[in-house]
């Protein structure tokens, strides 16, 4: 095998022509439309840059979901990057994803015309060289991500404290994936039939965060890989479970994902964080146990702690015309919104879902706004 | 943010703990702060993520899901020059 062969042939025409006709067949045996939710944003963004909405037949709907951890964190805690980037002495760092993400008072890249020192990273380790580069700032770390990026920021605690690096801080906005999910089914009003379960954050926590879906919500789960090819694999495993009365939790994306997961990420998450009571999700509100937060034992790490007195705690509506909150919980998609596409774009966002490379809004108007 | 790119191990530094990675042409270092000790060795195909290496591609799971789409590739087609031949 080459390397070639995972990019090119997960991606291969034909076998998605296949799987859309074996999808066509198996549907007509289906006895009522179904709603797949794609938890995560990526998958999202593979369904409508690769047409797999207009490969399949009406019966079978995509429900868009709220795994784009840029696009949720509520407009109060952006507004914590940009009050603790304009503080003295202070280098905000943040992944790229967060540039355009509007908030309060304005977005990072805005902080950063106002004289701020943002600075956007590839990795999180990066972190460690501007650190040591500017002994005489305050480095803070705006960690955001599902569980997939999660212990990336874990590996760079651990060398701050090796290294006994006296600058670096952080502040946490990781989250996790179950609990969401259980919330969207919690609602009675919910249209979900089946969920296709993330590829990388699986990676890392395993398939068996899931196993509460089929067993206790009776709602079949597929864990697929980003690909189109597996996208439409994994579309076909979730029919022929209706098809066949089955309930499971299964695997399509088993190059990639076992049942246990990368058992080391997990340890060393478990080593720095705790979770938080609640975490606030932009539209979706407070989700209990869904946040992590830095252990006690690190509190010295910890801007939300050190700078408590200067970050507001008070809620910040949105957009006032912005359904973003909708689109998250998938009542809703991004065309039902009265601005999207007009006073809200990729150069003129509103909100994150169209910055966000994960966002829903930001898919659509790529693939599907023409 | 999730998404992870599949990439070829060239190199492994031990004592840094990290490797490189050919990503289609594109050399990387990736910590390998999140992989057992001597779990990765060249050759590997694995994910990263930014700037780690998160897991290794299982390379005969791959293999196996690759061969299963030509098998029904081939089933389909023989299916449909059936379809047409009886058609005829």
């Amino acid at each position: 095998m080459n390397l070639k062969n995972l990019y090119d042939d997960f991606r291969d025409g034909g076998t998605i022509k296949t799987f859309a006709k074996i999808i066509q067949k198996d549907a007509k045996k289906l006895k009522r439309s179904i709603n797949i939710m794609e938890v995560c944003g990526g998958h999202t963004h593979t369904i409508m840059r690769y047409g797999l909405k207009q490969l399949l037949p009406k019966n079978i709907n995509f429900i868009h979901g709220p795994g784009c951890p840029v696009c949720i964190i509520p407009k109060e805690r952006i507004d914590h990057a940009y009050i603790l980037s304009l503080q003295k002495d202070v280098i905000l760092v943040s992944l790229g994803d967060m540039i355009k993400v509007p908030a309060s008072h304005g977005s990072l890249q805005d902080a950063r015309a106002n004289g701020a020192d943002v600075r956007f990273i590839y990795s999180p380790l990066d972190c460690l060289k501007i650190a040591i580069e500017n002994p005489k700032k305050k480095i803070i770390f705006f960690a955001i991500g599902f569980e997939t990026t999660t212990p990336m920021t874990a590996v760079l605690l651990e060398m701050v404290i090796k290294q006994n690096i006296k600058n670096l801080f952080f502040h946490i906005n990781h989250i996790t994936v179950p609990e969401v999910m259980g919330v969207l089914l919690d609602d009675p009003t919910n249209k979900i039939d089946a969920f296709l379960a993330p590829s990388h954050v699986s990676v890392i926590s395993g398939a068996k965060i899931y196993e509460i879906f089929p067993k206790k919500y009776n709602r079949p789960v597929v864990v697929s890989g980003f690909e189109p090819v597996d996208v439409m694999e994994s579309i076909s495993m979730l029919v022929k479970q209706f098809i066949e009365n089955r309930c499971e939790l299964e695997i399509e994306y088993k190059r990639a994902v076992d049942f246990e997961g990368n058992v080391k990420a997990q340890k060393i998450i478990a080593k720095y964080f705790k979770t938080r009571d609640f975490f606030k999700w932009r539209g979706l509100g407070n989700v209990a146990k869904s946040g992590l937060k830095l252990k006690n034992r690190y509190k010295k790490y910890d801007i939300e702690f050190i700078y408590k007195d200067l970050l507001p705690l008070t809620e910040v509506k949105d957009h006032k015309l912005c359904i973003c909150g909708d689109i998250l919980k998938g009542i809703a998609t991004p065309l039902e919104c009265k601005i999207f596409g007009k006073s809200c774009t990729p150069s003129s966002p509103v909100r994150a879902c169209m910055v966000s490379s994960e966002g829903a809004c930001s898919a659509y108007f790529k693939y599907d706004f023409i | 943010m999730c998404l992870s790119i599949p990439s070829k191990v060239v190199k492994i530094d031990k004592k840094a703990n990290v490797a490189t990675l050919d990503t289609m042409g594109i050399k990387r270092d990736a910590s390998l702060a999140l992989m057992e000790d001597g779990a990765v060795e060249i050759g590997d195909y694995v994910l990263l993520h930014i700037g780690f290496t998160m897991n290794k591609i299982d390379e005969v799971s791959a293999l196996e899901s690759l061969e299963t789409y030509k098998e029904i590739l081939e089933i389909m087609d023989r299916e449909e020059n059936k379809t047409i031949g009886e058609g005829s």
